[in-house]
């Protein structure tokens, strides 16, 4: 394993340590395809880069920067052992410690955000969330619960274990509760489906296409499939 | 790059793929653009019949694949306009003789000479509509007022939509009568576009002219044929070279009392 540049995230963004041995450009290739094999995982960070001793020329801080900046990717500041290197950052205008990069980057610092730990009484079942219109001939399923932002247009056919729930015109096949769970629920913008199963019930949608569309729930209520007003 | 690559596909068989490729690649030559058309219903070949280029033909598609001939030697030339060329497809083979990556070479071979390349898709979702998707810049899927022509429509533009490279889609509806849609019997415009939300690219009415031309191999864009097919086909053509040609609103055309004396007044005019 190469250990000629370590990655390693702090409270300032990234910190990259670069060996002090070695040629810069293989290094710096090597940096590059690091970060290019992690697709678009950096876009928007802030790199600062630590080199040792290493002395480095104004030309070749700034190629790298362009090089991070065409991935999206600020360089923050350079830490550097060598006053040839420093001279360099400091020529292209770029922090020499983290303590003054914090100041300069300060205003922009957006929060941390972690999400709150999984309460175990609440853990919801997993579900699909499909952020498209589902055209015909297209078949989403899921164990646990399947929503859709957008239309299902007939043709289409979702089935869930659990519930189902379409933002958007539903017109194709659901089964809701596939796995006999008659609790579940299908709830549409516009409940209008070829076919409509909950568990083992069967229904399709009634004939009167000229009523106006309104959000709608439909349930196993008195051993049938009733539709109701989705509030 | 050069020219564009537009695949003509529905899904369903018989709603008028073949028709409006050749009236829009005989639209567009006669506005000056270098065309060509590619049969991609190997085996079912009849862009050719509906051209009238059907006793000319060489060479064809497969012969080209195979290496029997050159690129320049299948195409065939229509001499009633001044730029249109048809490859041909193959009679006698089926769509597997062709691989969507030669779809890919034979327009890349062609892009540089010609201004629109016209994919004529098979009906299906197989081999051959893949084969015509394959090199496709744009495509435009035809589709009829009919709930069976409107669900493939569709499931085909469901499939382009999944393509990784983002492929424009527009849709146009042929076959469509006035007076049914009018009366309700007919699915609407609007009835259309709210279930496959996609761009209108142009409505071509239902028009007996069309079966008389396709049998005469004759489309009804050569010679800047009157009737109202004819003339959506041109506008559809003048809307793909960006031209801005509102779409005439079917339902109204021959609505009330006034329209029809407006429509009587310009008839006995022309």
């Amino acid at each position: 394993m190469d250990d000629s540049i370590t990655l390693k995230g702090i409270k300032e963004g990234l910190l990259v340590t670069v060996k002090p041995d070695g040629r810069w450009s293989d290094l710096a290739n090597r940096l590059i395809t690091l970060i290019d094999a992690q697709g678009n995982f950096f876009k928007g960070a802030q790199v600062t880069l630590s080199l040792g001793p290493r002395e480095l020329r104004r030309q070749d801080l700034a190629a790298m920067q362009k090089l991070l900046e065409q991935r999206g990717i600020t360089l923050r500041a350079v830490l550097s052992e060598s006053d040839i290197t420093l001279d360099a950052a400091r020529k292209l205008a770029l922090p020499t410690s983290l303590q003054v990069a914090e100041l300069a980057a300060a205003p922009s610092e957006a929060l941390e955000l972690r999400p709150p730990p999984i309460d175990p009484e609440e853990p919801g079942l997993p579900g699909v969330l499909v952020k498209r219109t589902l055209r015909a001939g297209r078949t989403v399923h899921s164990d646990g619960h399947v929503v859709v932002l957008g239309d299902v247009n007939a043709g289409a056919v979702v089935v869930a274990g659990g519930d189902i729930v379409v933002w958007g015109r539903l017109r194709g096949t659901v089964h809701a509760g596939a796995y006999g769970d008659e609790s579940a629920v299908v709830c549409a913008l516009h409940l209008a489906p070829t076919q409509l199963r909950i568990a083992g019930y069967i229904t399709i949608s009634p004939e009167d296409r000229n009523r106006k569309p309104r959000p709608e729930k439909a349930l196993v209520r008195n051993g049938r499939i009733e539709a109701v007003p989705w509030e | 790059m050069g020219a564009r690559v537009i695949t003509i596909t529905s899904g369903k068989g018989g709603v008028g793929k073949t028709t409006a490729t050749a009236n829009l690649a005989v639209a567009l030559a006669n506005m000056g653009k270098k065309v060509v058309c590619i049969d991609a219903d190997i085996g079912l070949r009849n862009l050719d019949i509906v051209m009238g280029l059907e006793n000319r033909i060489v060479y064809d598609l497969v012969d080209v694949v195979e290496g029997r001939c050159k690129l320049r030697q299948a195409l065939v030339k229509d001499k009633r306009v001044p730029d249109l060329y048809l490859l041909p497809a193959a009679q006698t083979r089926d769509k597997t003789a062709v691989s969507p990556q030669d779809m890919v070479m034979l327009t890349t071979q062609l892009r540089n000479e010609c201004d629109f390349i016209l994919i004529d898709s098979p009906a299906g979702i197989e081999w051959g509509f893949r084969n015509a998707l394959a090199p496709a810049d744009e495509v435009i899927v035809i589709t009829n007022p009919e709930a069976s022509a409107v669900r493939d429509a569709d499931r085909i533009i469901g499939l382009v939509e999944a393509e990784p490279r983002k492929v424009p889609i527009s849709l146009v509806i042929n076959r469509a009568k006035a007076d049914m849609i009018r009366k309700g019997d007919m699915l609407s415009v609007n009835d259309i576009l709210d279930i496959l939300s996609t761009p209108l690219l142009g409505v071509i009415p239902e028009d007996e002219q069309i079966i008389v031309s396709t049998n005469k191999g004759s489309p009804l864009t050569l010679d800047n044929q009157k009737g109202p097919a004819a003339e959506a086909f041109r506008d559809i053509a003048r809307r793909i070279t960006g031209a801005k040609v509102p779409i005439a609103e079917l339902e109204h055309k021959q609505g009330g009392f006034l329209h029809r004396l407006s429509r009587l007044f310009r008839r006995s005019g022309a």
